[in-house]
């Protein structure tokens, strides 16, 4: 932990806004400071649905602020309802990630934001040629690339499009939930006695505080790493053959597209990536914020609801208790012996992570 | 093809990517004169299966087994073999050697079985006999001579001391740190025949011996140790090149003697911390490691592993697989004539261990 925060403070400042209750100063990487012109910009180019192939997708789409910046399918649907092979993760708190994406073969909001144009199941341009002719050309967008980066015409690259969308993105954290003022706050009544019960399972019994980390004065929920929790074991490779198939999908079609054009691709997870043994069907521990928001639940969307997550992992990691336990299980997935009460209990917990800018509709 | 290790690594790594081959076995080349000992085989050991009652066996050490053959299979190119390091078992029950074997039966591959005390001290091997592999035997592969040994015997009058029931004897060896215990022996009968094996090999050939306790004295509080160490080295003494391969220690440890190099296999059970930290007394243990970076706790397969191996140099070159932490290679440096760490050999390249609240 050290030596991530020699990084983090030699790479990001930090900025001079208070962040909501339970959550950390945001991290803004130098290159990048956060000004009210580029977020205007950024909203903007995150919601502008000329950048798809079919003039019908914008990031919003997925990214959907009504669905608390998900889209509530099992996995996205891009252009001509297209389907990827992952749920859409939350864009709320996602400026604090160490990396983007299920996977984490993106280490920036910035860098992440540049994929989904070109994706053939996402958004579909040839190029970001489109994206750059228009807001060269587009006299509103001219006008506040100027004022956000005293940019005009070929000056703009996807470099100044892509610090938008990131800061942008880096307004969109949400915390003060009833957790985060029952245990931040010192308020006593800002959780139901049923949902203190599960706080005390997710820091006790049920583990769950392992990946989803809760510190002394903040909580992301997540530790930052990638896990093999059993979803969709299934769909991995069986055999060598299989995984150096998928392997070699990745290599010719780039890991973007390989991953959202194929289920067996996709289940490879972070090996996709790193390829180290550990992390194959390994994939990056999600926030908990908002949870209760952001249906159907897992890298995949196989989950519908948080009373089946959380017998999803009672059963340590499988959906029925009869399923085989998968061979690359991650070791910190195991059988949680918890009683119907308990599951119930935790279920009420994970409904108090939700903030109050997207309860009160 | 000749080049040192630094580029070796740096080609096949480029090679891998090349080719698509999901993990960074290559085969490697003895040396151009002898092609047919281009070969690897891989390394498990110390499994620990565990019967709690009836068909319920602990689950973490199952799992270990599991992960590890699971990734074991995916191996390319195949090994030619596979060699189990002894302690399949946790307390040499036979249901612990069927649910082990029958976990084992998932990897794709002739398995070569080293004893362990583990295994022994319940029937003193019978079930082991009957069903797995002789205690001690040898075999040649492709130019190289390798020997099983069974070095976790130990001497007749605490073998065959008034025990009330065999599992007290069990027991009494599978605790770490049993001040009762008794040290471990290769002993005279096996000694003799490891002579009699040996006056038909060339001094010239390559030889790997495989045993579960250390054929070195390492710590004898803790039975990191074989009494009769130095006598079974002598009998090696003359060959050009020796390798020992043991289990038991849950660690990675090298070391030279002399002619012979000795490494360590990890458990895929558990690890053990080095005896070391444990030692209240100045004591004069050799120096043999690098310690373990043990990165998290949390992740119950961290400081567990297996390993894959070469012989191109004719001595072992083992690959560390480890879980939730960085794999990393002990080879046997041709310069300096002993093994090292190819990355962490150098104190400043080493990560430092961390500080726990």
């Amino acid at each position: 932990m050290l030596r991530l925060g020699v990084i983090a403070a030699t790479l990001v400042t930090c900025v001079a806004f208070a962040a909501p209750l339970g959550l950390p100063p945001m991290p803004i990487p130098a290159n990048n400071p956060i000004t009210p012109d580029k977020v205007k910009l950024g909203d903007k180019l995150f919601h502008d649905k000329r950048f798809s192939s079919t003039g019908e997708v914008s990031c919003a789409t997925c990214h959907d602020r009504e669905k608390g910046f998900a889209d509530g399918l099992p996995v996205s649907e891009g252009i001509n309802k297209l389907t990827g092979t992952r749920n859409a993760p939350t864009v709320i708190n996602a400026a604090y990630l160490h990396s983007q994406f299920w996977d984490g073969r993106e280490p920036t909001l910035e860098s992440q934001s540049t994929q989904p144009f070109l994706n053939p199941v996402e958004m579909a341009l040839p190029s970001h040629e489109p994206i750059l002719k228009i807001v060269r050309t587009d006299p509103e967008y001219m006008d506040l690339f100027k004022k956000a980066f005293g940019k005009t015409g070929n000056r703009i690259t996807m470099t100044e499009v892509s610090q938008a969308i990131a800061s942008f993105e880096r307004t969109l954290v949400a915390g003060n939930s009833p957790f985060d003022r029952y245990f931040y706050g010192g308020d006593k009544k800002a959780m139901s006695p049923a949902a203190i019960r599960g706080l005390d399972i997710f820091l006790n019994q049920g583990r769950c505080v392992s990946c989803h980390v809760i510190e002394q004065t903040q909580a992301l929920f997540t530790d930052n790493r990638f896990h093999m929790i059993g979803a969709a074991a299934q769909q991995m490779p069986k055999d060598l053959d299989e995984l150096t198939a998928a392997v070699e999908d990745v290599k010719k079609k780039g890991t973007d597209i390989a991953v959202l054009s194929n289920a067996k691709t996709s289940s490879l997870g972070r090996f996709a990536v790193t390829r180290d043994l550990t992390d194959i069907g390994a994939f990056k521990t999600p926030t908990l914020r908002n949870i209760d928001l952001t249906a159907p639940y897992l890298h995949d969307g196989s989950l519908k609801t948080l009373e089946e997550v959380v017998l999803f992992y009672n059963n340590g990691g499988r959906v029925k208790e009869t399923d085989p336990v998968p061979e690359l299980l991650s070791g910190g997935i195991r059988p949680l012996n918890l009683s119907k009460e308990q599951e119930a209990d935790l279920v009420e917990f994970l409904k108090a992570l939700t903030s109050p800018e997207f309860t009160q509709k | 093809m000749k080049m040192d290790r630094r580029t070796f690594l740096k080609t096949t790594g480029a090679a891998v990517t090349a080719s698509a081959l999901p993990i960074s076995l290559i085969k490697v080349a003895f040396g151009a004169k002898n092609p047919a000992k281009d070969f690897t085989f891989a390394y498990i050991s110390d499994a620990h299966i565990q019967q709690i009652e009836g068909s319920k066996f602990v689950r973490n050490w199952d799992m270990g087994l599991i992960r590890t053959i699971q990734e074991a299979n995916l191996l390319t190119p195949r090994p030619d073999f596979f060699f189990f390091g002894g302690d399949l078992a946790q307390l040499g029950k036979k249901e612990e050697l069927d649910h082990g074997l029958e976990i084992m039966s998932r990897l794709r591959g002739k398995v070569y079985y080293v004893i362990g005390e583990h295994d022994y001290y319940l029937d003193l091997g019978k079930y082991w006999e009957s069903k797995i592999s002789p205690l001690w035997y040898s075999f040649d592969h492709k130019g190289i001579h390798f020997i099983v040994l069974n070095s976790i015997l130990t001497y007749d009058k605490w073998t065959h001391k008034n025990w009330a029931d065999p599992m007290d004897r069990m027991l009494a060896m599978a605790r770490l740190d049993n001040p009762e215990g008794s040290p471990f022996l290769v002993g005279e009968k096996q000694r003799e025949w490891l002579k009699k094996d040996l006056e038909k090999v060339d001094k010239s050939i390559p030889i790997v011996v495989c045993s579960h306790s250390p054929l070195q004295k390492i710590y004898k509080g803790w039975n990191f140790w074989t009494d009769d160490a130095e006598s079974v080295q002598a009998l090696l003494k003359p060959f050009k090149k020796v390798s020992v391969i043991y289990g038991h220690v849950h660690q990675i440890q090298y070391n030279q003697i002399g002619n012979i190099s000795f490494q360590a296999v990890m458990a895929t059970a558990w690890p053990w911390p080095y005896p070391k930290s444990y030692v209240q007394a100045p004591s004069h243990l050799p120096k043999l490691t690098v310690p373990m970076n043990r990165a998290d706790p949390f992740f119950e397969r961290d400081a567990t592993g297996w390993q894959f191996i070469d012989l191109r140099t004719g001595n072992v070159d083992m690959h560390y697989q480890l879980p939730d932490n960085k794999n990393r290679s002990v080879v046997f440096n041709t310069k300096t004539g002993r093994p090292q760490d190819v990355k962490y050999q150098n104190v400043g390249s080493r990560i430092p261990p961390q500080n726990h609240y």
